[in-house]
């Protein structure tokens, strides 16, 4: 075995030219394969990250634009009826028993925290010009145990909101459009007319234009007086899992149990998540391919070395060495260059990651980016040995079979 | 006399380009120490009896026995073990691996069949070479050697076993005049010196003619002695 290793290093130390362009091909593929797997998968993990903090895991809201049965249905239930162009009750969109229905979801054991919240339509008024954008009336420590909202203030305290009845939290892009900063006082009106002022008490910036751009916070009680609503008014109930890839399968079940719309994180943002598909979809078909151009780089430099020593193979089979002794001497020569060549690709794929999360992106007004963001999980690392090392493993082993069966005496008597 | 070699009834067909019979009811026996020349006509059939007797080739009829032990019907891997063991090869082209010095070459078979330490292997390379006189040329690349020296250092790699017979293809086929002389005179000291068998196909009369025994083979049979 000692010998066959040898053997096996002798050959490639004597063709060194050749050896390197070998692990070269192998180098190539591997760094490439990390580099994009790294941008991609951060960039996945990004958008997936936005996508959370900006939808709770799954959304209950009385859905007053879903089609009805209509009366002419309801009183002609076997027969046909067609009803064109119907349009919506006049309702509110008020979850009746929202808070007893909290409590019965806060009960499930699947379920990390519930937040029942009242959002409106409102306008601000900066001066003669009305912005459109929205208010969500929040128990604001739970709002931030399901979207982590501590972390995203950029001034101001989440508790000022509890200690100002007439406190407002508005997104960074409307303080930017409005002019204003923490403790100054913005007026607002809802779409049924009513005025309000309130006291600006913090900033928060989630890092999605179309939500910094728009959304306020304040307490439900504050935003139950604006609507001129009572206290039990409660628009949405939010749902955070302990494990968010439940979502689709439990909101079917909270639909039917409290007959209102539970729609869950991944249809609610089904645009933002094809993305991630797409992206999953080219990074690994890039990757392969260039994984098995490698392959065959390392298949055509094995096969001509084999031709080129079928002699000393004819030789050492015929001072004993037997077959599998000279697929081995192959074999290990294709592993080495494998493995010396995707670890010099980790490296170099390390160096691109590296050099790519270095790189300044300006995400735009859209999202809040301003390097790429790169994913070093050490998983990808390690797919990326393992295949380079099965990839080259594969090419060498049809060159190393051929060797294996050569016979001594057609190649000792060809001369 | 103990035989280190015999073969009853080999037979042996070529199917390409149509069925024809190499060799027919080739029976023969060696004796130990015995220098054997096999002659005869290109075709006649003497290599492929070699590469019969060599175990390389295992597509015949018959019965081969070395050293007593019944060879026919064994698989590959087993003969490849025991040509390791019992038979060293010399051919018309010297095949050593370019790749190595010609002391490594001559320990590769050693090294393989792992009876001896590598110290050791390497003390008996160099007395092997010794005996072939190329001791100075051990460390040198074998593309560095002469064609004779070549050859030489391939008869030590052949030697380094101790196998119980030598087969050589044609030992002097690719030499000149002298150095067909040096691997004779070579290859004769060692059956007198060191009683070691040898069976040499060969094309050259008087490299036969001095040598112990002469089969001389026509048409896929042994016509003379």
């Amino acid at each position: 075995m000692k010998l066959v290793v040898e053997i096996a290093k002798t050959h490639l130390v004597s063709k060194p030219k050749q050896t390197f362009v070998a692990m070269l091909g192998v180098t190539f593929g591997i760094g490439m394969f990390i580099a994009l797997v790294s941008l991609m998968t951060g960039l996945n993990d990004f958008t997936e990250e936005l996508t959370m903090t900006s939808s709770p895991d799954i959304h209950i809201y009385n859905d007053i634009t879903e089609s009805r049965t209509s009366i002419a249905e309801e009183v002609n239930a076997n027969g046909i009826s067609i009803v064109y162009n119907q349009k919506p009750k006049k309702e509110t969109a008020k979850v009746r028993n929202a808070l007893q229905i909290a409590e019965m979801i806060r009960r499930d054991s699947r379920v990390l925290g519930v937040a029942p919240t009242l959002s409106s339509q409102v306008f601000y008024n900066y001066g003669p010009v009305q912005l459109p954008g929205s208010i969500s009336g929040v128990d604001i420590i739970e709002e931030d145990k399901l979207f982590d909202l501590r972390s995203k203030m950029k001034a101001g305290q989440l508790e000022d909101l509890l200690a100002n009845n007439d406190g407002i939290i508005i997104g960074t892009g409307i303080a930017r459009k409005m002019n204003v900063k923490v403790g100054d006082r913005i007026v607002i009106t809802t779409p049924q007319g009513h005025t309000m002022t309130l006291k600006i008490v913090g900033l928060f910036q989630i890092g999605i234009g179309t939500i910094d751009n728009v959304r306020s916070y304040a307490n439900i009680s504050t935003v139950q007086t604006i609507l001129q609503q009572d206290q039990s008014y409660i628009t949405d109930i939010n749902i955070k899992l302990y494990d968010l890839h439940l979502a689709k399968a439990i909101a079917p079940g909270f639909q039917a149990m409290f007959g209102y719309k539970a729609e869950d994180w991944e249809t609610a943002n089904a645009t933002f998540l094809t993305g991630v598909v797409i992206r999953n979809i080219i990074t690994y078909s890039v990757s392969i391919t260039l994984l098995i151009v490698a392959g065959f780089g390392i298949y055509n430099i094995l096969n001509m070395t084999i031709i080129n020593k079928m002699k000393d193979i004819a030789i050492l089979k015929a001072m004993g060495f037997s077959g599998r002794d000279v697929r081995l001497i192959f074999m290990i020569q294709s592993l080495v260059i494998g493995f010396i060549g995707s670890g010099a690709g980790l490296c170099i794929g390390y160096v691109l990651s590296y050099l790519i999360s270095q790189a300044p992106f300006d995400g735009g007004d859209m999202v809040s980016l301003d390097h790429f963001p790169v994913n070093f999980d050490a998983k990808y690392y390690i797919t990326g040995i393992v295949f380079g090392v099965l990839t080259t493993a594969l090419a060498g082993y049809m060159p190393s079979r051929k060797a294996a069966k050569v016979d001594p005496i057609e190649i000792i008597r060809g001369q | 006399m103990e035989f280190v070699l015999r073969t009853t009834g080999i037979g042996k067909y070529f199917y390409e380009p149509e069925k024809f019979k190499v060799l027919d009811e080739i029976s023969l026996e060696v004796r130990q120490g015995e220098f054997l020349s096999l002659i005869g006509k290109s075709g006649c059939g003497k290599s492929t009896l070699m590469y019969v007797l060599s175990t390389m080739d295992t597509d015949y009829e018959g019965q081969l026995e070395i050293s007593g032990e019944r060879l026919t019907g064994k698989d590959q891997n087993y003969l490849a073990a025991f040509r390791n063991k019992h038979i060293g090869f010399i051919f018309q082209f010297h095949y050593l691996l370019p790749e190595f010095t010609a002391l490594q070459n001559v320990m590769i078979p050693a090294l393989k069949l792992g009876k001896y330490s590598r110290k050791e292997v390497e003390d008996r390379a160099y007395e092997k070479l010794n005996i072939l006189g190329v001791k100075d040329q051990a460390l040198k690349a074998t593309s560095k050697l002469s064609g004779g020296q070549q050859q030489r250092v391939a008869i030590a790699r052949a030697l380094i076993n101790d196998p119980d017979i030598i087969m050589g293809d044609e030992p002097t086929g690719n030499l000149d005049s002298y150095n067909t002389q040096v691997v004779f005179d070579i290859l004769d000291e060692l059956t007198q010196v060191y009683k070691q068998t040898i069976i040499a196909v060969t094309h050259d009369e008087e490299f036969a003619r001095k040598s112990d025994r002469i089969v001389e083979m026509s048409d896929g049979r042994i016509v003379s002695e």
